[in-house]
């Protein structure tokens, strides 16, 4: 399975000459397999580029969404694959306690925040209330669980062929530690994260910031990464940058994760709009 | 030890901070946190016992109605919140051992996920005073 990024950056779109190796978009995520099948992680803004890289060869498109906030579902409206007439598109997402996912969506695909209502898209458009616990998508197996983050988020545990992705990126597993030590029984995100070859992770803030920003679902860079050790992931990924971050310090912000963080062996991997990688 | 779900993992978060004796249990019962306020309850501290099975719960501490008749077990809190799936409040007499009796105020409740997950209960303790 390959993975590529379209989209990396949290809450909001950053523009400017500031914001280009990391990239700009909110949250976007392809997870490249089965043949003529597109799966996607997230609708944020850089799902829009993604959308018009979808061929007449695609017969089915998968969108896997953590969460309804508005930096995961922000591209959906020019996301170009709902526009085909009768492709197969399915969106997968968390239902709330007293809403289903046709509900949820329909609050941003109506008027007056968008004029496109959702039942009058003209792809062949399936609903799904994403269920906790395994699915198949294509040739992916599926694993959602619930984890740390205000309002009804899921991460993905993704596997194809034994090699294994693993995607959180709104989560705050450190939320009530006084001293972050992650204990597999008792760490949101833990079962989602163990042993996962390749692990998407928030790290939207530094420790000064985190310590602003209790409670509001995101975590610190060196708490995604002893997470990524605990849970003896291959490969880290960082994600959700914050929208204030800019090439120059975030690439400071990585330097001095690895440094404070040396005994962590687990490859960090800067995550850059346009990255691919095979898991 | 497989992941708690969600819920449970930041009830216990929840708990780890209040100053209310909170016990926190499974589905199946199990006592799988209690706060540092409710190791006096229990007489034995959470970071050296650890989860107390379904079980062994029973033997750590007494417990009867107002009038010091002991209470059937479907009848506990605790079994109430978790398998009729109902809050209850009610006034107990209880002692950990070794431990005078206490006059406490109890409220259990289950803990229910999306979709009707039964995921465990809680137990909530106010003393009254010591008898």
């Amino acid at each position: 399975m390959n993975v590529k990024l379209w989209g990396t950056r949290g809450s909001v779109p950053s523009a400017g000459h500031d914001f280009v190796r990391y990239g700009g978009n909110t949250s976007c995520v392809e997870v490249q397999a089965q043949e003529g099948w597109v799966t996607v992680l997230d609708a944020g803004s850089g799902v829009r580029a993604l959308g018009e890289t979808v061929g007449p060869e695609i017969t089915r498109v998968d969108l896997l969404l953590s969460h309804l906030h508005m930096d995961h579902i922000q591209g959906l409206g020019f996301f170009a694959p709902l526009f085909t007439p009768d492709l197969d598109v399915h969106i997968w997402g968390p239902a709330s306690t007293t809403l289903d996912m046709r509900e949820r969506l329909a609050r941003y695909l109506s008027p007056p925040l968008f004029p496109v209502l959702l039942r009058d898209l003209p792809c062949k458009l399936t609903l799904h209330n994403t269920p906790l616990g395994n699915f198949e998508v294509g040739s992916l197996s599926v694993e959602a669980d619930l984890i740390c983050h205000p309002g009804p988020t899921l991460g993905y545990r993704i596997t194809e062929g034994g090699r294994t992705l693993a995607y959180m990126p709104d989560h705050e597993p450190a939320l009530g530690f006084r001293s972050f030590q992650p204990e597999k029984e008792w760490t949101s995100g833990f079962k989602l994260a163990e042993g996962a070859d390749v692990l998407i992770h928030d790290a939207q803030y530094t420790n000064d910031e985190y310590e602003g920003k209790i409670g509001w679902g995101h975590s610190a860079l060196s708490h995604t990464l002893i997470l990524a050790k605990a849970a003896a992931v291959g490969r880290l990924v960082t994600f959700h940058h914050d929208p204030a971050h800019t090439d120059a310090q975030l690439d400071q912000f990585h330097a001095d994760a690895e440094l404070e963080c040396g005994e962590i062996d687990v490859p960090l991997i800067p995550g850059q709009e346009g990255l691919t990688l095979k898991v | 030890m497989a992941q708690q779900p969600l819920e449970l993992i930041l009830l216990r978060q929840l708990a780890s901070y209040l100053a209310v004796p909170i016990w926190v249990a499974d589905a199946e019962g199990n006592l799988i946190y209690y706060n540092e306020p409710a190791e006096g309850v229990l007489g034995r501290r959470f970071d050296e016992a650890g989860e107390i099975s379904l079980a062994e719960v029973g033997g750590l501490f007494e417990i009867c109605d107002q009038d010091g008749n002991p209470m059937p077990p479907n009848e506990l809190p605790l079994a109430v919140a978790l398998f009729e799936g109902r809050p209850t409040h009610g006034k107990v007499k209880m002692r950990g051992f070794g431990k005078p009796w206490m006059r406490v105020d109890v409220t259990a409740f289950p803990v229910e996920g999306q979709g009707g997950r039964v995921l465990g209960a809680a137990v909530l303790f106010w003393e009254i005073a010591a008898s």
